[in-house]
């Protein structure tokens, strides 16, 4: 039985449809992301989780619980908010202590699961602080550890790491993925930042328009992108529009207007249709000029014009003209190739998306 | 000392004692006032002074040269009225300020609105109606009645600084008592109203002081038979300025002490977590 699970989901703000008829079933113990632009609706989805949003229709489950009309007190999700939402005016053990106190337990055994919480974010010590003397990343641990100490059912988490600087998100990303492995809580990870959806995720729901474009594991949202938004948003693409011309088991052939033919994986397409051939920039595979000899007649080569090309650190990201096409490819930063130069790229068939329009 | 060091040392001392002449002379002039037996042109000081208009004033002594009025009764009555309706204020303003600053109320800005029109007009012909309306309620000249005109004309601040100071904390701090299983109540009293205390004191200075002062109101309603401490400053002022200055001095001990209070408060709880 999935911990919680949505059904048809729909809130309207106006004429806007923030969350459009949407379904998820979020199973015990995983850590799902729904991942979005800002807009998408994947802050309403969890404010509705959270009991702050009434969906205009639609029914929420906690497992078999329907919570659609509880009140957010009375449903035992635990939420951790972007701005950290720590009470100014408590110590981080009152901070703590204050769900607890309403659950009437007894002293004794307040400070007990005060101090394992805190134990599990590594704040040991830090109780009688205020958490104006505490910097983000430590902020973020209290709420996490706030919402944790009560053990609720199903942990929220509304973009948690979109305040810290880059250096602390990276670290702190590990901490939520080590920290969600020893607690086993069911969560739903908001973020917009789909790096850090990849490396904390064991599934991921795309979204756009209050829908679900795309639910799968990061290296199914990845590599299979159902549609140009996903392939699009999932980091830096190449896409080339073109007609389908041949349809190859899992392969589709397809032509641009300007004479290029690309194989690459598609399904659920038929000959002759519209189509974007999604192309990342790590598919792209620069020929050395021994290998151009052997390769030069093989498919999905192709001669480029190296149209700009720049030094980002390790890495030399690249624009390159393929016929009236500007596409982006990544370099190793020790082998220079001028601006102008032409040279043989392969792309690889296997990694390439053929996407539906 | 660098020439520029000494330059910003000077204007500071130069305003600081602008400042002192500004809002302390005024005062001093009170103070000099209120014992000054004889002070008569061209002497810059008086040339009698002691302590017999303030011994008269706390009803020590009785003479009839000055009509035989005790302030200490007016005093207290100002007190405890003031008290009362900085109660009673309170009480309508929190809730008020509340819903008016987290929910979407119909006419909200025009009910703001409303709180402020007893003090945006000219306020004369304001209680001469008022005061035709409480004869027939039988309010005029009646401690109630005064107390009802001091919460009208204090209720704008009551108001105004508590929705503000409930607009200005985040809802997501109550958002996050709900999501540990905290009632709309317990959260209230819990988390929001802690977190504005500060406003809602300063508020309750505003109207404190504003009742405290009150004159206009006071004088359709309340005379001839609630005599605030303004009433019988007003009273004695056209006949003799000692003891005109003995009262203004009076009233200004209430509001210094409670501002003091307020702002040992106020710091005590920033220091405490605003920060």
């Amino acid at each position: 039985m999935p911990a919680l699970r949505l059904e048809r989901i729909v809130k309207r703000y106006g004429k806007v449809k923030a969350v459009d008829d949407l379904s998820l079933e979020v199973l015990e113990g995983e850590l799902l992301t729904l991942l979005g632009p800002s807009g998408c609706g994947k802050t309403t989805v969890l404010r509705c989780v959270s009991g702050f949003v009434r969906p205009d229709s639609g029914e929420i489950y906690l497992e078999d619980r329907k919570v659609t009309e509880i009140p957010p007190e009375k449903r035992g999700i635990g939420l951790v908010f972007q701005n950290y939402a720590l009470w100014p005016h408590m110590t981080v053990f009152q901070n703590l202590a204050f769900g607890l106190e309403i659950k009437k337990l007894s002293k004794s055994l307040i400070r007990e699961k005060v101090n394992r919480a805190l134990a599990l974010v590594q704040l040991e010590g830090f109780e009688d602080r205020f958490p104006r003397q505490l910097s983000g990343g430590q902020q973020q641990r209290v709420a996490l550890s706030r919402a944790l100490v009560l053990e609720p059912n199903v942990l929220l988490l509304d973009e948690p790491l979109s305040n810290l600087d880059a250096l602390l998100r990276e670290q702190m990303r590990f901490e939520i993925a080590q920290i969600h492995k020893q607690s086993g809580i069911t969560t739903i990870y908001v973020t917009h930042d789909q790096t850090e959806a990849m490396v904390i995720s064991d599934r991921i729901a795309v979204l756009d328009k209050g829908r679900i474009m795309q639910l799968g594991t990061p290296l199914e949202i990845y590599s299979k992108p159902a549609n140009k938004f996903v392939a699009g948003f999932m980091g830096t693409t190449n896409f080339l529009h073109g007609r389908v011309a041949k349809i190859d088991k899992e392969y589709a052939v397809v032509t641009t207007e300007d004479g290029l033919t690309i194989t690459g994986r598609g399904h659920d397409i038929e000959k002759g249709a519209e189509v974007d051939v999604a192309i990342r920039p790590e598919s792209i595979k620069f020929l050395s000029p021994a290998e151009a000899m052997d390769y030069a007649r093989e498919p999905n080569v192709f001669e480029v014009e190296v149209a700009r090309a720049s030094y980002v650190g390790e890495l030399i990201d690249y624009q390159l003209r393929i016929k009236s096409h500007l596409i982006r490819a990544k370099g190793e930063a020790r082998i220079a190739r001028g601006v102008g130069i032409r040279i043989l790229i392969k792309l690889d068939a296997d990694q390439l998306a053929v996407l539906c329009r | 000392m660098p020439a520029k060091r000494i330059v910003v040392l000077t204007a500071e001392i130069v305003l600081l004692v602008l400042v002192f002449l500004i809002i302390i002379g005024p005062m001093m002039s009170l103070f000099i006032w209120s014992v000054a037996h004889r002070w008569y042109w061209p002497n810059t000081l008086p040339q009698e002074v002691g302590f017999e208009y303030w011994k008269q004033a706390l009803g020590l002594r009785t003479s009839l040269a000055i009509g035989a009025i005790s302030i200490i009764p007016a005093f207290f009555l100002s007190l405890s009225i003031a008290i009362v309706v900085v109660m009673i204020s309170m009480l309508i303003a929190i809730p008020a300020g509340y819903a008016l600053a987290k929910y979407r109320i119909p006419f909200g800005p025009f009910i703001m609105f409303l709180f402020l029109m007893p003090n945006a007009f000219p306020q004369q012909p304001i209680f001469v109606n008022l005061l035709y309306i409480f004869t027939r309620l039988g309010l005029a000249g009646t401690v109630k009645g005064v107390v009802l005109v001091h919460i009208l004309v204090g209720l704008v601040f009551g108001v105004w600084i508590t929705s503000a100071t409930f607009r200005s904390i985040p809802s997501y701090l109550e958002e996050a008592a709900r999501s540990v299983g905290a009632g709309k109540v317990y959260t209230f009293f819990h988390i929001t109203l802690p977190l504005a205390a500060p406003g809602l004191l300063a508020s309750s200075v505003f109207v404190f002081i504003t009742s405290l002062d009150e004159f206009t109101g006071t004088f359709f309603i309340g005379l001839p038979f609630v005599n605030t401490l303004p009433m019988t400053l007003y009273s004695s002022s056209g006949y003799n300025m000692q003891f005109a200055s003995v009262i203004a001095i009076i009233l200004l001990i209430p509001s210094i002490l409670f501002m003091t209070l307020v702002q040992r408060v106020l710091r005590a709880e920033y220091v405490g977590g605003m920060g």
